[in-house]
């Protein structure tokens, strides 16, 4: 039996913070990239950066499940109803982000090349799964990444929800202040 | 059944070397012994070499009668080739040549000019983008005759440029035009 606890633990909330910042940013860049000119300076620049950060994201995501699982997380507060919502989204929101990782492996592989992370090691290419590969998996990763934004924007919407009006620790304890 | 076959097979193959009057062909897509490659500018520097994977057509040839010839050829867009997936991806985006909405372009001919020396001017109109305009490919003859299999086989090489401005396809750059390079063998009927 693990013992209760009222925050996450420092671990969870790095990663917590670290991947809402992260997923916010290549979002951005995400949506900007797709329409530089070829002569922008940072037309190869900027998807090397989108995809090393991707895979690394990806890396730390996977850890992020194991810790999830091998430490105690913190009670989920509300109502039943607001529970089995919390529960849906946190699901959703991880699969989302399971199929970014995915579909954006999948454009850059389709032709069997691999994936440079920030020059420091790559991953490489599986080539061709399926018929017209790199335009479907452009399409799932366009429409994903914009379902995940607005997921995220209901979540933190939902702990300010909880912060002000109902004045409880949701929000408190992944900053590690509960009260 | 068998017997029939094979008679058949005789009489024609008896009746074939008659005469060489126009046959039909079909372009031999099945066994890749027909290709539609591009050469597009990098930045004024080099070529980049990319073909379309996909297309198929048949075409009329009489050796005595060039001009009598004809053709036409439907080309799969979503099948473009630059052996590189992100960038064959960027292609076929509704940037340049948009294949999801315009997924097929066909070639088909209206006259044919002989040259002379086995060399001949192939004009007719491509539909590229939505867009139709004529096009002359200039084109020869490489060799004719049977292959080792039983069939009979014609085979050509054909050239022509394209601006892209005519088919209303983004210029970026140096990239203003695209040079076609056309390997096209044909299978009698």
């Amino acid at each position: 039996m693990k013992q209760e606890v009222k925050n996450y633990n420092l671990v969870a909330r790095l990663i917590h913070w670290l991947s809402a910042l992260v997923i916010i940013g290549m979002f951005a860049i995400g949506l900007w990239m797709v329409d530089l000119s070829y002569y922008s300076e940072w037309y190869r620049t900027a998807p090397h950066w989108h995809k090393s950060v991707g895979i690394l994201l990806a890396v730390l995501t996977i850890f992020r499940f194991i810790w999830r699982h091998i430490t105690t997380s913190p009670k989920t507060e509300g109502s039943a109803f607001e529970r089995v919502v919390a529960r849906v989204v946190h699901g959703v929101m991880y699969l989302l982000l399971i199929t970014l990782f995915v579909s954006g492996y999948l454009i850059s592989t389709e032709d069997g090349r691999s994936i440079d992370v920030f020059n420091l090691f790559s991953v490489p290419g599986l080539g061709a799964l399926f018929e017209g590969q790199a335009d479907i998996s452009g399409e799932i990763h366009f429409y994903t990444a914009w379902a995940l934004i607005i997921f995220a924007a209901v979540h933190a919407l939902a702990a300010i929800k909880h912060h002000v009006i109902d004045k409880d620790n949701t929000l408190r304890k992944m900053i590690g202040v509960s009260k | 059944m068998k017997n029939t076959l094979l008679a058949t097979g005789l009489t024609m193959a008896l009746l074939a070397p008659m005469g060489a009057s126009a046959a039909d062909y079909v372009i031999d897509t099945k066994g890749a012994h027909a290709s539609i490659n591009f050469k597009v500018s990098h930045l004024g520097y080099s070529f980049i070499q990319g073909r379309f994977n996909t297309f198929a057509g048949e075409f009329s040839y009489d050796p005595s009668d060039i001009e009598a010839s004809s053709i036409s050829v439907n080309v799969d867009t979503t099948s473009l080739d630059s052996n590189h997936a992100e960038r064959d991806k960027h292609i076929r985006s509704g940037d340049f040549i948009d294949a999801g909405k315009y997924s097929t372009a066909t070639f088909t001919s209206s006259k044919v000019v002989d040259k002379g020396d086995g060399t001949f001017d192939l004009i007719g109109d491509l539909n590229l983008h939505g867009v139709t305009k004529p096009i002359t490919i200039n084109a020869e003859v490489i060799g004719q005759g049977q292959d080792p299999w039983g069939g009979e086989r014609v085979g050509f090489y054909g050239t022509t440029r394209l601006e892209l401005a005519d088919y209303n396809i983004q210029v970026m750059g140096d990239s203003s035009y695209v040079d076609m390079e056309l390997h096209v063998e044909g299978v009698k009927q």
